[in-house]
């Protein structure tokens, strides 16, 4: 199934990934991460994501990874 | 760890590394684009970096080749002499606006006037960084920064320097052309020129440059979301995104 990972502790919280998502499924934590950011997070129950790689595309720090 | 085919990820040719840079920088994806281009070409063993003053200054960290450390505006410089010593390397350099279009102008004119067989990725993002966000010759008329509180005067400052179109006039240059990395569809697209201008040098077609329109969030004092659009909207009106210059050799590239 299609999915990504998302280096929690590699994330700064810019957001940039968050609004590219085509199913908004990439959303800001709660927590923060050991550098003191909100970091990005997937909320895919369904099983959505299509492994379009428009996040990681936009990601700055590389800190996101797709399986397809 | 997911099952399935990894689609996407870091490339070859960038450190393992966390970066310096601030949060929503598009230097990182301007990064990765190089690192990416370098992984496909396969010359990752031969590429020898560039690097600038400036925001970049530490890029010899991110990425995984030889890299070398201009003085300010002098990449061009260097490059050149790398390349004419060693041309059976690909040599690059890495520069921002302050480095390229303000004190190094003079390089980056006679390397690109000279057809030199170098590749220059160009960052713009119409502000002085790493000094605390002062005006650049790029910086936009009416645009406030720490240097210009009241926005760029135009009849005190003079007008933005267009990088992309003055080098498209040299002679020597075979491909020029400026994108920017604020959509999935741009970032495809530059990086397309990215490897247009790697394949440009590993060719022997001479001068090649992307001009890359990045944000600066932090000095332009917006949040990154912000300064993406703030760069489609203000930016690109004024530094048109396109090919400047390619020669009939290049476009006949494979």
């Amino acid at each position: 199934m299609p999915t990504i990972v998302i280096d929690e502790d590699r994330c700064k919280g810019c957001q940039l990934c968050t609004t590219v998502c085509p199913k908004d499924l990439v959303t800001m934590a709660e927590n923060f991460n050991a550098k003191g950011y909100h970091p990005a997070k997937l909320e895919d129950p369904e099983g959505e994501c299509t492994g379009c790689t428009m996040c990681a595309l936009m990601c700055p720090d590389v800190a996101i990874t797709v399986y397809r | 760890m997911p099952e399935g085919e990894v689609v996407f990820a870091r490339p070859a040719a960038l450190e393992d590394t966390p970066t310096h840079y601030c949060p929503g920088c598009t230097h990182g994806i301007i990064h990765r684009l190089i690192g990416e281009v370098i992984d496909e070409l396969g010359i990752r063993e031969i590429t020898v970096g560039i690097a600038p003053v400036g925001c970049a200054v530490l890029a010899y960290h991110y990425f995984n080749f030889d890299t070398v450390e201009a003085a300010h505006g002098r990449a061009p410089a260097v490059a050149t002499g790398i390349k004419r010593v060693s041309p059976e390397n690909v040599v690059f350099t890495y520069q921002g606006d302050g480095d390229l279009a303000a004190i190094g102008t003079a390089e980056i004119v006679h390397a690109a006037n000279r057809g030199e067989n170098i590749t220059v990725v160009f960052v713009n993002n119409a502000v002085f960084g790493m000094t605390g966000g002062q005006m650049a010759p790029t910086t936009l008329p009416g645009q406030v920064t720490t240097s210009t509180p009241t926005g760029r005067d135009v009849k005190v400052d003079g007008y933005p320097v267009k990088v992309a179109e003055i080098l498209a006039q040299t002679t020597g240059a075979a491909y020029i052309a400026r994108r920017t990395v604020t959509q999935p569809k741009y970032v495809r697209s530059c990086k397309k020129a990215i490897k247009t201008a790697f394949k440009t040098q590993l060719a022997g077609l001479g001068f090649a440059l992307v001009e890359v329109l990045s944000t600066c969030s932090t000095n332009w004092g917006m949040s990154p979301m912000e300064a993406l659009r703030w760069l489609d909207e203000n930016m690109i009106p004024y530094y048109p995104l396109g090919d400047y210059k390619v020669i009939d050799e290049v476009k006949a590239l494979p």
